[in-house]
């Protein structure tokens, strides 16, 4: 009773390969940047898309498996889709988006209207019961494509950033609301999002995908503690370096040097806290800082009463300084600049 | 600019009034209740509201295949099932007789096996209309599936509905305001066609004769009856055309409202 995916499609030039496992009850986040391929595999999931090669199963029912000539259509396949713009039936009030399942399926008129109602006060949307979605806020309409796909009981459950198309200002409710929802629904989901504070908030398992590939996954919290891609580097603010460690120095891929404390040999990525970085005009001479990297000041960020500054250099670098600093130090861009770091600091673990 | 615009309202506007000047409007109500009259409007707008029917039943499904399949060939076949609009119709209705005649390459065996003619009747009359007409059907809600927000499709899809019940319950309603708009112009060329209707059903009158052949021929005998039957059919097209107008404004409304 769960899903695995194995989900290869060629999307012009990139190549989708992306695997994964969903256990009852648990809710996987897809997360990563714009065109990695994440809506291309929930889609096929849902089987609007077919697979070039891979296997999708659910429930111990193989639905997708082209070396098998195995496709069940989507209408066969009981999975139920939160699209990205909710994509509801601009035509139909709420009540019938919401029987439109239970119809197609041929359930009798009353029969789905008694049973769509259940769902449509369930979620809150009584008093909308008989609006068209055009006059509904953004949060209604989420609520009302949510609604939707639960009410043929689907076995699988998947969203579609289910909260892009909302303003900032509704995002933290209908996200609470959203969780609260999807708690009462005890099947196996997966949700697509880029953004992280909706991975963290609503998924129990993170799966990191970049270029149409698998780079990470585990819980939130595991992600973010290890980085394993630049793009987990960015979200947590981190400065990730990958190379091969040899008799305690790491070396990259381009020849840049780092001296780390006790760690095995072998390829392995070290962070690089921007806090941790210490900036000086003059390079250091008498120093306990076992790294000095010299570069130049390349853009300088405010955030509140911090300054990161990035810098380019054999090994590029953001460091955080207060402004305090900043001012002293009067930094500018284009500037020379080294940046050290102490062994201890830098934490190191095998790619 | 507004002289030359002047101009070219002045050159749509004056045959009209050269109608109007010239009708014999105390005589209008006895030619418009004459028997030939009513016998060619009747048979005008039975005959051209078949061809709308037959234009929606066999255009939809073309302009679907249209617009949602891929397959090589598909302009070549979109240029060939809208080249009527652009050929003139009594090229179109000689092409008909070559094809469907008593010695067409379809005809024929039509004439050996069930012994029917299809030219000089009034089935001629609607196929001749259907014809030259559904190609702005085709074309119209073409491009309606064409710009269509597939999404509510898909999501009907995974809810567990299939492909025809997908179509009925959501695609037609999203293209509704389109099919409306081809079916009125669709309508309009039936009601108004002449060449490929008299080439290939000819001009029987109770059986062919429809209003433009009536208008046409009549200028010949009873001039004055053709005015009156003239402007009787640019009331109609007026009337059409205006209420064509709205639906085009409420469509762009429509989808307005929905972006």
């Amino acid at each position: 009773m769960s899903l695995h995916a194995a989900v290869r499609r060629q999307l012009g030039p990139l190549h989708l390969d992306v695997e994964f496992t969903v256990r009852p009850g648990e809710l996987l986040a897809l997360l990563g940047p714009n065109g990695a391929g994440k809506t291309t595999v929930l889609r096929a999931l849902a089987g609007l898309e077919p697979l070039d090669q891979g296997r999708i199963e659910i429930d111990g029912v193989v639905v997708d498996e082209p070396a098998a000539d195995v496709f069940v259509s989507p209408e066969q396949r009981g999975v139920g889709v939160v699209f990205q713009h909710y994509a509801l039936f601009p035509n139909l009030t709420v009540l019938e988006n919401v029987a439109f399942g239970l119809r197609a399926r041929g359930i009798p008129a009353a029969d789905a209207r008694r049973r769509a109602t259940a769902w449509i006060d369930r979620v809150g949307l009584g008093d909308h019961a008989l609006h068209k979605p055009g006059a509904l806020s953004g949060g209604q309409a989420q609520r009302t494509a949510l609604a939707r796909a639960l009410a043929t009981d689907p076995r699988l459950l998947l969203l579609d950033e289910p909260l892009a198309a909302l303003d900032a200002g509704t995002r933290a409710t209908v996200r609470r609301d959203l969780r609260h929802h999807l708690a009462s629904f005890d099947g196996m989901r997966v949700m697509v999002t880029h953004d992280p504070v909706d991975a963290f908030a609503l998924a129990d398992h993170v799966a990191i995908i970049e270029a149409g590939r698998v780079v990470q996954t585990g819980t939130f919290a595991e992600i973010t503690a290890h980085p394993r891609s630049r793009y987990v580097a960015d979200l947590v603010g981190v400065n990730l370096v990958h190379g091969d460690v040899v008799g305690g120095v790491l070396t990259t891929a381009t020849g840049a040097l780092v001296v780390i404390a006790d760690a095995a040999d072998g390829p392995s990525f070290a962070v690089l806290r921007p806090h941790s970085l210490v900036l000086v005009r003059d390079r250091p001479l008498g120093t306990s800082a076992r790294n000095t990297w010299t570069g130049t000041i390349a853009d300088l960020d405010r955030i509140g009463d911090r300054v990161r500054v990035h810098i380019e250099s054999e090994l590029p670098l953001t460091a955080e300084i207060t402004n305090e600093a900043f001012d002293a130090l009067a930094l500018r861009p284009g500037d020379t600049i080294h940046a050290s770091a102490k062994a201890t600091d830098i934490e190191v673990y095998p790619a | 600019m507004l002289a030359f615009a002047g101009v070219a309202v002045l050159f749509f506007a004056l045959p009209l009034l050269g109608l109007l000047w010239r009708a014999p409007w105390s005589k209008a109500w006895t030619y418009l209740s004459d028997h030939d009259s009513l016998t060619a409007l009747r048979l005008s707008l039975q005959t051209s509201l078949w061809a709308t029917a037959l234009s929606i039943v066999f255009g939809v499904p073309l302009a679907w295949m249209l617009a949602r399949s891929t397959f090589p060939g598909r302009s070549a076949l979109r240029a060939l099932c809208t080249l009527s609009m652009v050929l003139p119709p009594v090229v179109g209705g000689v092409a008909l007789l070559f094809a469907l005649g008593r010695r067409g390459v379809v005809g024929q065996w039509l004439y050996r096996w069930f012994d029917y003619q299809l030219p000089y009747t009034t089935a001629a009359v609607v196929v001749a209309q259907t014809f030259v007409a559904m190609p702005f059907l085709v074309i119209t809600v073409e491009a309606a599936l064409r710009q269509l927000d597939r999404a509510p499709e898909d999501a009907a899809r995974t809810l567990g509905a299939s492909r025809w019940y997908t179509f009925r319950r959501v695609t037609l309603p999203a293209i509704s305001p389109a099919l409306a708009a081809g079916a009125v112009l669709s309508w309009a060329r039936a009601l108004g066609e002449f060449g490929a209707t008299i080439t290939f059903a000819g001009s029987y009158p109770g059986t062919t004769q429809t209003m433009p052949i009536a208008v046409y021929l009549a200028r010949e005998t009873n001039p004055e009856q053709s005015i009156i039957l003239a402007l009787l059919m640019i009331v109609i097209s007026f009337a059409v055309l205006v209420s064509l107008r709205d639906r085009w404004f409420g469509a762009a409304d429509r989808v307005g409202v929905s972006s």
